[in-house]
Formats: structure tokens, C-alpha cells, sequence
């Protein structure tokens, strides 16, 4: 397979891992995007320095070409993937193993 | 070693608000996130580097190696999880927004 592929493949299941098998829905609230408008922007740097000096170097055949900061375009989806699985787990642990009060207000 | 100063750039900003956050404290749960979000993405690098799709330059890697995996891009996968789920937490308590 290539990187594009693996890339695409990895932000289906993404979004599947957060919105179907854990129901954790960060990709539907607002906390999430904001979160992640910080991260891409401190990723677009490191990676950025890692791509642009030649730190890692891809395979041509394997990826669209397509750059962004010197980094492949596949590079933000492999970094999606990361992030939100990352985020996911991390909501999905907070919430089991505790006991849910119903909530008194609104919220 | 341009790599590894990348990594210590990612934990040395995020660090004031990973105590700020809470989140080094909880370093159970933190583990536990850990954990899946390493086997896939530790296979994806064995993956990818066993196929070529990327190569790192040995002059910049300390040249540390777990298997086929530089020890950077271990580092590299604990350090942005830690990093993403700080990001999160710190929206979440500077808003006050609570996971939505």
C-alpha cells in the first residue's frame, strides 16, 4: 500500500474509532477543533523542520507530492489520525471505570 | 541530533501546561492512552520503514534503534499523544467547555 493510501485509510478509521467504537464524539465538539487548530499549527513547525532538513525523506512513489510546509500532504492526515486517537483514548479512559452521576443542571 | 532537539522543543512547550492541566498527574490514564495509540502507529513505522516509504538521516538520528525503528520516532509517538491530549485539556479548563 502506499502512504496515500494507509493516510486515508488511517483518518476512515479514525473517525470511526472515535464517532462508532468508543463514542467519545470530539470530531462534534468544539473543545475538540480548537484543541486541534493549536496542534496542527505547533506540527506544521516540527514537522516542518524535520522535512525541510531532510530528517526523514519520503519515497517519491508513494505519496501524491503535494506539500505543505515542506511536509507531504499525507503527513496531516497521518498526524490526524495520531491526534485524535491520542484524544480519544484519553476521553474513552475518563470515562470508565467511574461511576456517571446524573447530572442536576443543564449543564 | 536535530530530531531529538524537535522532541525535547514538543515536551519543553508543553510542559507548564501539562502540570497547569493536570495531565502528567494522571500518568495511569496516561499510560493507558498510551498503550493502543503505540501498536498502531509503531506498526505503521515498521510498516512503512520495512516498504521505504520514509528514511531518516543518519547524520541528524542518534542512531539508536529498536528493531528498524529509530529510538526518535518512539520518543516522537509518546511525545504528541502527550502533547494533543495537554492540548485538549488545557481548551478544555482555560473555556471552561467541558469535552463538548
Amino acid at each position: 500500500m502506499t502512504y496515500t493510501a494507509l493516510a486515508v485509510a488511517a483518518v476512515v478509521l479514525t473517525v470511526v474509532l472515535d464517532l462508532v467504537v468508543l463514542r467519545t464524539r470530539l470530531l462534534l465538539r468544539r473543545v475538540f477543533w480548537v484543541a486541534y487548530a493549536i496542534v496542527l499549527f505547533f506540527q506544521l513547525i516540527s514537522n516542518g523542520v524535520l522535512t525541510g532538513r531532510d530528517v526523514v525523506t519520503y519515497d517519491e512513489g508513494v505519496i501524491v507530492r503535494l506539500r505543505v510546509a515542506y511536509a507531504p500532504v499525507e503527513d496531516l492526515l497521518f498526524g490526524f489520525a495520531l491526534v485524535v486517537q491520542s484524544m480519544c483514548w484519553w476521553v474513552h479512559f475518563a470515562a470508565t471505570g467511574r461511576r456517571r452521576r446524573p447530572r442536576r443542571h443543564g449543564g | 541530533m536535530t530530531y531529538v532537539f524537535v522532541l525535547a522543543g514538543i515536551v519543553l512547550v508543553t510542559l507548564p501546561l501539562g502540570i497547569w492541566t493536570g495531565v502528567y498527574a494522571q500518568w495511569k490514564r496516561l499510560a493507558l492512552t498510551l498503550l493502543p495509540v503505540l501498536v498502531v502507529f509503531v506498526a505503521w513505522d515498521v510498516y512503512a520503514i520495512a516498504r521505504g516509504h520514509w528514511q531518516f538521516d543518519p547524520a541528524q538520528t542518534t542512531g539508536v534503534r529498536i528493531g528498524s525503528v529509530p529510538l526518535e520516532e518512539l520518543l516522537f509517538f509518546v511525545a504528541v499523544p502527550v502533547a494533543s491530549v495537554i492540548a485538549l485539556e488545557a481548551v478544555r479548563k482555560a473555556r471552561g467547555w467541558d469535552y463538548r
